[in-house]
């Protein structure tokens, strides 16, 4: 143990913290310091400030279109407005939120320190992949103000190639780019984990956040550039008319729909991996117990990322599909689920004979685990087949995506944000507060969409502008939920800002949690470590931290 | 077994006043441990970024062969569009050009400054010089009103003897009409290879700069290397593109 | 006390409609919501055992109880166990979904055709017996129909939620599906595929009838000729009827009872003539050329629309001998003095 302690910056504890006089955030001052940082903290601190500026605009997009839904009348805005509000929506909160949340903010932030390493293999190229996504941002806002896009977020050919004259190639363009910021955050991940982990630190040593990131920019780097691909073929398409995916010239548009699914399926594991890794941690920490079945939780991840190439003929069952793929891409559908299954119990497991405290994120990390139980069963509906045909394309499929993407995903986010807030920003939220904007959030999300589901089976179709009065009242309710979720996710904007400048001294370790990462000064400095740390034990290990603390007090003392 | 190397890397001591100093002037390199650890990351960052840019021509590729399996008529007669000659000619062009970057590599290797710009060079020219074959194809396709969109015409394929084709037998309109499947992929696909190529050639002119002021021959390869291997990445992506599109649909002359 | 008529609306109204499930108006319907049910199920029993462990847990282990955490490295036999039996249940759902995905999309035998063209934001339906309606479709009840649907420019979907059928309408190719009404009523139809402005102004109803009530509506329905007299008023005035006359010296195959046979192809390939395959060889002949006749046939691409294809290929459907073909052949050639006898392809 001695060895241990004697590597890892000794600071002191918690109830005398002050803030670190040097760290990562008055290291250099001004903004270019900013601008040109290779610093992947404050690259991450940059990429926080941009993906929560877009997920409030994609946010007034969705208030918008529930504001609409409240009457079954097409009377708030014109049809052309709102498809384009659900296509705006649906383009800033996939690919200018939910792909870069988590990696490109906590994953940025964390990877490095929890592997013992300065910074990511290449910092250079983490910054550039933040220009590339406010490129890819400032496009997506360009086409906004131009006057829209409205092609859905699935860029549905020939719809999106011959019948739609709005800023189609502007978007399109826009996702391009910010793939790329996709792609090169991922590749930065995968050279991390490979070359650049602490002495002593084995894969199976790590933290199971860096495996589900490790898993993430795998589907990352292989999936994107089909996706860019496939939306260079259809800007050719509109621009100069090739026709690849045109029917009146002998193109398939479904083989736009196999490039483009290929893509936007492993999406959706890119986007929730990483949430996954968030929870590990969480969890592992407030129960203070290592993770149930570490190698099957990091195991499953893997598990995940493989077959998650395999499965995105699932999304195309009533295309017509021949009916021996269709049944094959069911089969594997059902087995992707199984390694989720085996995540939520590991977790539920992980509780059991732990000392269990309810901190904020432990908050949220419950609100995940029960709002993504239920986005993924109702994926095994949508899974089987015959079920499939009548749920898609309703608000069934709406609210499945939404338990997953934001039931499970920005939960896992918040609580990933609350949970690294003090080791960012190096003070503390306030906890009441949280804790009822966590609350307010799951019960908000709850009111949204569980009455959608409801929606979906009695055959709503999705983006519609107006519908059959008789869903009026499913609608309101959704409606007044989205109100409620707004305010929850309004609440920590505004009291993360407050505790910036009043929330209590974090201290190095607040809550007491194993990773690497908490045993730095919060905020860290920029180097993270004065002196690379050897690692010699498990990651989740309390016992080595508990022995390290006493340690420390006799070093002190 | 990175993790052995780095332990087996002696730790210097660094007192703290240095590591400031460090931060205020970032070097690039601070933060890997060991000079072999930081060109281990960078040639596996560019392997990585090569497997993105094969699924990026991948899609490319899967398009191509679905395709060709369901209008091969039109595929073959398409492809007999194209002229070998010039694509063999650019295939020896683009070797050639990989052969100089290798000699370049090695060069930089050997810390030999002349040579490594002298061969930068010629690999830019033989690059520049495929562009312009290329330049002088696409612009036979445009004369002919081969290249896909409203002016797009097949006469050529419904009557080849009024176009002075005498090996070609006639297609029917709605084959014919398929041509232009096999065009939209040639220009996809060779557009989406010259692009690389641009971006490669302007590269290049920035390296073969810093290469003339000396920044790779004392030692630090790996843009030199990193480079070296894209730009063999181009020419193997070439080396499928040639068959694919001018060879093996391509019928007997007789 | 006083509730405000707004609220009281919203009440009255919520009381009125607050159907949970869909009529099930279709004989595919149950067997739909079996599956459903069960799934529910499930999914009820898998989150309430999920909450039940974490709030348990939560309870029988917070800190104020259990003040020191005993660590656990995991348990092979409980991940086995948690493994193999979602993996269990989602087989089940995997073979049960998949045997209700094949009764769905396989029509029966016996069942009507209607035909269904999508176009930006209208349905158009075809009877074959003439009857055109518009974002609208009659069904008798207690008999298979069958649509066979195609778009004629964006993808949408077809959609009755009541029967829980739905199938994408593809521009290019045929897509068919089924179903048995068996109550009669009037039903929503939707485009469920986002195809545009007006994507939720493409609805339209289905109405149910008792057979009686459908000859009624048939026979008073009629708009002009049958489909299939539209066809072979088209497959005379585009010179189809030139080769395809069954005579012996005929330059194009016989099509009189052609459909629902398998063709022998020129490449040796064996195919069913079904409407797809109909449709194809008008527009792309050259890929189909049966065996023994040259590829001569040109493209009608651009000449016949949608509903055009769609007569030629409910009249070659129907088609069962070339008499009146034979008829049209001698009255135009007696007509203008016929032309010299085309050469024989046919060996």
């Amino acid at each position: 143990m001695s060895a241990t302690s004697s590597t890892i910056v000794n600071l002191p504890d918690q109830s005398s913290a002050t803030l670190p006089k040097r760290n990562y955030l008055n290291n250099e001052h001004g903004l270019m310091s900013w601008l040109l940082t290779g610093d992947h903290k404050r690259i991450a601190i940059l990429y926080l400030i941009s993906i929560t500026f877009f997920f409030f605009i994609g946010g007034f997009f969705a208030g918008m279109i529930r504001l609409e839904l409240l009457t079954p009348q097409p009377d708030l805005m014109a049809s052309d407005t709102y498809n384009k509000m659900f296509s705006l929506h649906g383009i800033i909160m996939i690919f200018l939120f939910l792909v870069p949340s988590v990696p490109a903010t906590l994953g940025n932030f964390l990877i490095p320190i929890m592997l013992g390493a300065r910074d990511l293999a290449f910092p250079k190229i983490n910054l550039l992949s933040w220009y590339l996504y406010l490129i890819g941002g400032t496009l997506t806002l360009a086409a906004l103000v131009l006057g829209g896009v409205d092609t859905g977020w699935t860029f549905t050919t020939p719809l999106s190639t011959h019948y739609l004259n709005t800023h189609v190639v502007t978007a399109a363009t826009a996702i391009f780019i910010a793939g790329f910021s996709s792609i090169f955050t991922g590749l930065n991940f995968i050279v991390t984990v490979h070359r650049m982990r602490a002495p002593g630190m084995t894969w199976f040593r790590m933290p199971l956040f860096v495996w589900s990131h490790y898993a993430a920019s795998v589907l990352m780097v292989l999936g994107t550039p089909v996706l860019a691909i496939t939306l260079v073929l259809v800007a050719l398409e509109r621009t100069i008319g090739i026709g690849v995916f045109d029917p009146s010239k002998g193109g398939d548009p479904l083989l736009f729909q196999h490039l483009f699914w290929f893509y936007s399926h492993p999406a959706v594991y890119i986007m929730i991996l990483p949430g996954f890794g968030v929870i590990s941690e969480v969890i592992s920490t407030f129960s203070r117990k290592r993770v149930f079945g570490y190698t099957a939780v990091a195991f499953s991840s893997v598990a995940i990322a493989v077959f998650g190439f395999f499965v995105w003929a699932h999304h195309m069952f009533i295309m017509g599909v021949s009916n021996y793929s269709a049944l094959v891409f069911s089969l594997l559908t059902m087995l992707v689920a199984v390694p989720s299954a085996i995540k939520i119990f590991n977790w539920s497991f992980t509780l059991q004979k732990g000392s269990i405290t309810f901190e904020t994120p432990m908050l949220y990390a419950f609100g995940f685990i029960g709002l993504f139980t239920i986005g993924g069963m109702t994926g095994v509906f949508l899974g089987g087949l015959g079920m499939d045909i009548h749920l898609t394309e309703t608000y069934f499929i709406v609210a499945h995506f939404h338990f997953v993407m934001v039931g499970g995903m920005l939960m896992a986010f918040l609580a990933g944000v609350h949970f690294w807030w003090p080791k960012m920003t190096g003070r503390m939220y306030p906890e009441s507060l949280s804790k009822l904007a966590a609350v307010t959030t799951f019960i908000g999300f709850n009111l949204t969409f569980l009455p959608q589901f409801i929606l979906g089976y009695l055959g709503m179709p999705r983006r519609y502008h107006a519908y059959p009065p008789e869903f009026q009242v499913l609608n309101v309710l959704s409606t007044a939920g989205a109100t409620v979720l707004g305010v929850g996710y309004l609440m920590p904007l505004i009291y993360l800002g407050w505790s910036l400048k009043y929330g209590a001294i974090a201290g190095n370790n607040p809550w007491q949690a194993t990773g690497l990462e908490w045993q730095i000064q919060s905020p860290p400095l920029t180097e993270n470590f004065i002196e690379i740390p050897i690692v010699d034990h498990e990651a989740y290990d309390y016992e080595w931290l508990a022995n390290k603390t006493v340690n420390e007090v006799t070093t002190v003392g | 077994m990175d993790n052995t190397a780095a332990v087996a890397h002696p730790r210097e001591a660094v007192g703290l006043e240095e590591h400031t100093e460090h931060t205020f002037l970032p070097q690039h390199r601070h933060h890997f441990e060991t000079e072999a650890q930081q060109r281990e990351a960078g040639t596996f960052g560019m392997w990585l970024f090569l497997l993105t840019e094969i699924m990026f021509f991948g899609g490319l590729f899967f398009a191509y062969l679905l395709y060709r399996n369901w209008y091969y008529p039109a595929f073959a007669v398409a492809s007999n569009q194209l002229s070998v000659p010039l694509g063999g000619a650019n295939t020896v062009i683009l070797i050639t050009s990989g052969f100089c970057m290798a000699l370049g590599v090695w060069a930089a290797e050997v810390r030999n400054k002349g040579f490594l710009v002298i061969m930068l060079i010629l690999t830019t020219f033989f690059g520049l010089c495929f562009l312009g074959v290329k330049y002088v194809e696409y612009h036979e396709k445009w004369e002919k009103h081969h290249i896909p969109g409203p002016s797009f015409d097949i006469s050529e394929f419904v009557n080849p003897a009024a176009h002075g084709i005498t090996n070609e037998k006639p297609l029917p309109v709605d084959a014919a009409e398929r041509t232009q499947v096999f065009f939209s992929l040639y220009f996809a696909m060779t557009g989406m290879h010259a692009v690389h190529m641009i971006i490669g050639i302007c590269l290049l002119f920035w390296l073969t700069h810093r290469a003339y002021r000396g920044d790779f021959t004392t030692g630090y390869v790996a843009p030199i290397e990193n480079f070296g291997l894209y730009w063999h990445f181009v020419d193997i992506v070439w080396l499928f593109l040639f068959p694919l599109l001018y060879l093996i649909n391509r019928h007997p002359l007789h | 006390m006083h509730i405000s008529p707004v609220l009281w609306q919203f009440l009255v109204k919520w009381l009125n409609a607050s159907a949970l499930f869909p009529r099930e108006a279709s004989t595919i319907a149950p067997y739909t919501d079996a599956l459903y049910f069960f799934l529910l199920a499930i999914t009820i029993v898998g989150v309430t055992l999920v909450g039940g462990l974490v709030i348990g847990f939560s309870v029988r282990y917070r800190k104020e109880r259990n003040p020191v955490a005993t660590h656990i490295e995991g348990s092979t036999l409980l991940e086995a166990t948690w493994t193999i039996i979602p993996l269990a249940l989602f087989l089940i759902v995997f073979v049960w979904g998949a045997l209700l995905y094949f009764r769905i999309y396989t029509p029966p035998v016996n069942s009507m055709n209607v035909y269904i063209i999508g176009k930006q934001w209208m349905w158009k339906a075809e009877h074959p017996g003439g009857q055109h309606e518009i974002n609208a479709l009659h069904v008798p009840i207690g008999r298979p129909v069958q649509l066979t649907m195609i778009s004629q420019d964006v993808f949408h979907s077809f959609s009755i939620p009541d029967y829980r059928v739905k199938r994408e309408v593809i521009p290019g190719r045929y897509s068919t599906v089924w179903f048995e009404a068996t109550d009669p009523g009037t039903y929503h139809l939707f485009c469920t595929q986002y195809c545009g402005t007006l994507h939720a102004g493409m609805i339209g109803q289905i109405t149910a009838l008792s057979p009686e009530d459908y000859e009624k509506w048939t026979r008073e329905s009629v708009s002009g000729m049958s489909l299939a007299q539209n066809g072979e008023r088209l497959f005379n005035s585009l010179g189809c009827n030139a080769c395809h006359n069954g005579q012996a010296a005929a330059r194009g195959p016989n099509l009189a009872g052609v459909y629902g046979s398998r063709v022998q192809q020129a490449d040796g390939s064996q195919v069913l003539v079904n409407d797809a395959y109909l449709r194809d060889t008008i527009l792309n002949p050259s890929q189909h050329v049966v065996a023994g006749y040259a590829p001569i046939m040109p493209t009608y691409q651009g000449q016949v629309s949608e509903d055009g294809l769609i007569d030629l290929v409910e009249y070659i459907k129907n088609l069962q001998t070339n008499y009146r073909n034979e008829q049209t052949l001698t009255t135009s050639q007696s007509n203008q003095a016929a032309t010299a006898a085309p050469g024989t392809v046919k060996p």
